[in-house]
């Protein structure tokens, strides 16, 4: 790393250590001198926020497992056993349980900082990808997390989650058996998902490694979006940043605190201070809040893929290619694009309705069942398209090719992603409603407008959104106060 | 996170030194305080818990224990050995001359009531539990216990007269809340 | 900004439609009285006299069928009880113990370190005695409930005769019982309080409301024992964040003041 040449530090065994391993140095590139943009807002505190709350989560993670019995028969009972007699067991407990809630709070605005002000573009793709691989692996933990109380809520949505596995054709329920160690959620269920949950944190503290390296080699971006041209754009991490970074993250651990000391299971669910008992049932099973806008998108699939839809996505496919291709905005017929969208649309229709199950019970058949017959069943489209609903963002760097990073430059943009975000919110909001009655076609156009967003919305706009001046340097925009409102259109 | 920022003090050398070197020293005091609190459960959590605490004493009673019998009662994790004693046991161990002995102890100062041994029944040599608690078990050639790792023999007040071990057998903290229930711990 | 204010206010009525009930019950259910709390809100603590008439109704009452397995009886010097009384209230139960030396499992009375003893030897036990429905445990009930100690007062004295409009399309069967505030109203245990069926030496009025808020308190304290300790470290943990971030504050504003635009 840092091996170049070195400049000697004064304090005598810093000098020591560092002549022979330069991690001063490095610390004082990376954290103290680094140029940092001079105009972040306070969006940009959540990567120091999201560092800390690795830390809390991983020691207080292992100060739990000192305790906690990975046993079907004793989990439960460890557990209470933490909350009533190991010392300051509760508040390691409720620490660790809503610190999982604030992780997801910050990593939720943490990734609608990089969406609206561009972050994901060139040239931070690389930085993004691993940023999408640690939300993927902060999932993954958070679920597996969840099951070891072993209440009932625990153990029904292992039930669930694991069931998705089964809508994989052909090997389904033997990917299914294999996950779970056996037919149904058990102890070697219990065992392994213990295993990997105290693993996983240290897998994402790497991948958050990488996450930061990258940042340091592109240098972070800004609410301007622009590039950094001189030093004048630029302040010393140190103590800029550190400061401000401290401040933010005291800011958050004021909310953070207030949940645990007073209102410490409102984000769980009552149902998992029942034990685990496979023979009950509970009456409404709901993943904690952070899964429920993917739960809603899974759920909104009431229907497959039959063979309108698949028309009608080859359609769409059709018109979308002018999109992808080298074609300028002038090239393209939006006239014809438009129809052709229509027909698509049209064929969705016919799709979705032939399967559209009356109160009746019976099927609105249009053409006989050889029409409304799915091919790809709704329980695999729901799980596909909650995978796809992530694996998503892995693409969205490459479907951007909009030059212009920040939102306050793109109005469209901007109101898309805005909407994006109250979409978020709707699905939340399904996903924890029961799937019936005006919920179901509220969460499957919430989930429309999801996909739309990115499959449809970022590619037009990269091609048909006007360009607008950018202001010639931070330094500038800031001490003209151009940093909000964009200046002319370009002539 | 509060490290003193070097770079600022150069900047407002002029200007209220002393306004801003309090909060500095402040903010940095209060995160050296947050630390420490943040510390104190951390190390704290290892310590026995309060269900293992609850079982730091326990009451034993002794009154089904006849005249040469001994029972085994578990407290914080180890046996402690409980004996009736016989007449002749009580002789024995009080007749022996202190000069003869590894560990020096007279009989009175290892018991409470001379018909009552307790003992902590772990070896001082290497820790194993001596045999002689159960009739049918080795007594050892001074008639107490035989520690059958190393061979160390213990005589009817649980003191080293042979073998490895260099002290004898400890005597826990322990009193008797009545008649016949002995409290350890 | 218009535009951000406009979406920050669809954003806040979309938010407190959804979360306002979030928590959604299975089957109709009445709406849970207002009922206030000693232990609420940030300073809310446990009213020891309360506690211990919880106690005791949960003693001559609940305990009969319910177990309440996570509760110690030392955990007993939160109400109030000294060492003494604890020992003393333990040896009127009995607990199993053992296997002795001769292999035989043997009663003997409760010591401090011991759990409520369970009224059932287990699970089947408790179902065959109780038309095939278990009684829970009641050492965590108030936190596995949704409505916590509101909902578990409210369910005691919920009982009363099945509206006519309800009874014309449901029925009872014999074992089942009306409660205005169980989901789906149907319920298997049997009103359990009586007026005056305990008798309180601190001159509370023996009414059923009484008794279920009473009990309703105590197993409050049963589920989180924590509450009284957690409340008051809450309290400072959070005073002095707000001080810390408010020095903190001061610290930035210092450290920036240099910078030009900002």
């Amino acid at each position: 790393m840092a091996s170049g040449p070195r400049e000697k530090f004064d304090n005598n065994v810093i000098e020591w250590v560092d002549s022979r391993l330069p991690i001063f140095t490095m610390l004082q590139k990376e954290y103290g001198v680094f140029p940092t943009p001079k105009n972040f807002n306070y969006f940009w505190n959540f990567g120091a926020i999201l560092m800390i709350m690795l830390g809390i989560m991983i020691i207080t993670g292992i100060t739990l497992a000192m305790h906690y019995t990975a046993n079907a028969n004793l989990a439960f009972d460890s557990v209470e056993r933490i909350m009533r007699d190991v010392n300051y067991g509760w508040l390691l407990r409720y620490i660790h349980a809503n610190g999982a809630s604030f992780f997801f709070i910050a990593v939720y605005i943490h990734i609608f900082r990089g969406l609206y002000y561009g972050s994901y573009k060139q040239p931070r793709e690389l930085l993004w990808m691993f940023g999408v691989t640690i939300f993927l692996l902060m999932m993954a933990t958070a679920f597996m997390g969840y099951v070891l109380p072993w209440g009932q809520m625990s153990f029904w949505g292992a039930q669930v989650i694991t069931s998705f596995f089964s809508a994989i054709p052909l090997v389904g329920e033997e990917i299914t058996v294999w996950l779970r160690g056996g037919f149904s959620i058990d102890n070697a269920t219990l065992t392994r998902f213990f295993a990997l949950h105290y693993l996983m944190p240290f897998v994402i503290a790497a991948v958050v490694a990488l996450h930061v390296w990258a940042l340091h080699v592109t240098g972070s971006n800004n609410p301007l979006g622009i590039d950094v041209k001189t030093k004048q754009d630029t302040l010393p991490f140190n103590p800029y940043y550190t400061i401000k970074d401290s401040f933010g993250v005291l800011v958050f651990m004021l909310f953070y605190v207030g949940f645990v000391f007073f209102a410490p299971n409102v984000l769980g669910h009552a149902d998992n201070y029942i034990p685990a008992n496979p023979l009950v049932t509970p009456a409404h099973i709901v993943p904690e809040w952070y899964f429920l806008p993917f739960y809603a998108i899974l759920r909104a699939f009431t229907f497959g893929v039959n063979l309108p839809i698949l028309i009608g996505l080859a359609i769409t496919a059709f018109a979308m290619k002018p999109f992808f291709s080298n074609k300028t905005k002038e090239e393209i017929n939006l006239k014809t694009v438009g129809i052709t969208f229509a027909i698509a649309g049209i064929f969705f229709l016919i799709g979705y309705f032939s399967q559209y199950q009356l109160e009746s019970g019976e099927t609105m058949i249009l053409g006989g069942s050889f029409i409304s017959a799915a091919f790809i069943d709704a329980k695999l489209c729901g799980v596909l398209a909650m995978f796809g609903s992530i694996a998503i963002l892995f693409v969205l760097p490459f479907m951007d090719k909009h030059p212009v990073r920040s939102a306050r430059f793109r109005p469209w943009f901007r109101i898309a992603t805005l909407l994006l975000v109250l979409d978020f919110f709707v699905l939340m909001v399904c996903g924890a409603k029961p799937a019936e009655g005006f919920w179901v076609p509220l969460s499957q156009v919430a989930m429309l407008y999801y996909m739309g967003y990115f499959i449809i919305g970022i590619p037009f706009l990269s091609k048909f959104e006007p360009v607008l001046d950018l202001p010639d340097s931070i330094h500038q925009a800031v001490t003209q106060g151009k940093t909000k409102k964009s200046v002319k259109k370009k002539a | 996170m509060t490290d003193t920022p070097q770079k600022i003090s150069d900047n407002d050398k002029k200007e209220e030194p002393t306004r801003r070197d309090f909060l500095y020293l402040t903010a940095a005091s209060m995160g050296a305080v947050a630390v420490g609190s943040i510390a104190w459960p951390l190390v704290n959590q290892m310590s026995p818990a309060k269900d293992t605490l609850a079982l730091a004493t326990t009451e034993v009673d002794i009154a089904p224990v006849e005249v040469g019998q001994a029972i085994t009662v578990m407290w914080r994790g180890a046996p402690v050995f409980i004996r009736h004693r016989t007449d002749e046991e009580i002789m024995k161990a009080r007749s022996v001359k202190l000069a003869d002995l590894r560990d020096p102890q007279t009989d009175e100062e290892r018991v409470q009531k001379e018909k009552w041994l307790v003992m902590t029944g772990i070896c001082t040599h290497l820790g194993c539990v001596p045999l002689g608690q159960k009739p049918s078990d080795p007594k050892g050639d001074y008639n107490g216990w035989f520690c059958p790792c190393h061979g160390s023999h213990y005589d009817t007040s649980g003191r080293i007269r042979k073998g490895p071990a260099p002290t004898n057998l400890v005597i826990p903290p322990y009193e008797f809340t009545g008649d016949t229930v002995v409290k350890i711990g | 900004m218009k535009l951000t204010k406009t979406f920050c206010t669809v954003l806040a009525v979309v938010g407190l439609i959804g979360f306002s009930n979030l928590s959604y019950a299975a089957g109709e259910a009445e709406e849970l009285p207002d009922m206030s709390w000693e232990f609420e809100g940030p300073f809310g603590h446990y009213d020891k006299a309360a506690l211990q008439r919880g106690l005791q109704v949960y003693r001559n009452v609940c305990s009969a069928c319910h177990s309440l397995k996570r509760v110690r009886f030392r955990n007993l010097e939160a109400l109030g009880y000294d060492e003494s009384q604890i020992k003393a209230i333990a040896a009127e139960y009995t607990v199993t113990d053992g296997p002795n030396d001769e292999g035989e499992m043997f009663d003997r009375p409760a010591r401090p370190s011991d759990a409520f003893p369970s009224p059932y030897a287990n699970d089947k036990q408790a179902a065959y005695a109780n038309n095939g429905a278990i009684p829970p445990d009641l050492s965590l009930i108030t936190k596995a409930r949704a409505g916590g100690a509101t909902y578990t007062a409210a369910l005691l004295h919920g009982y009363e005769d099945p509206p006519a409009e309800w009874a014309e399309k449901n029925q009872l069967l014999p074992g089942q019982y009306y409660n205005k505030y169980m989901a789906g109203h149907v319920i298997a245990m049997p009103p359990p309080l009586a007026e005056g069926q305990v008798a309180y030496e601190d001159g509370t009025e023996t009414t059923v409301e009484q008794y279920s808020r009473d009990v309703a308190h105590f197993l409050n304290w049963a589920a989180e024992p924590e509450l009284e300790e957690r409340k008051r470290m809450g309290v400072k943990v959070f005073l002095f964040l707000l001080a810390f971030a408010g020095i903190m504050f001061a610290v930035k504003k210092r450290v920036w003041s240099d910078i030009k635009g900002k």
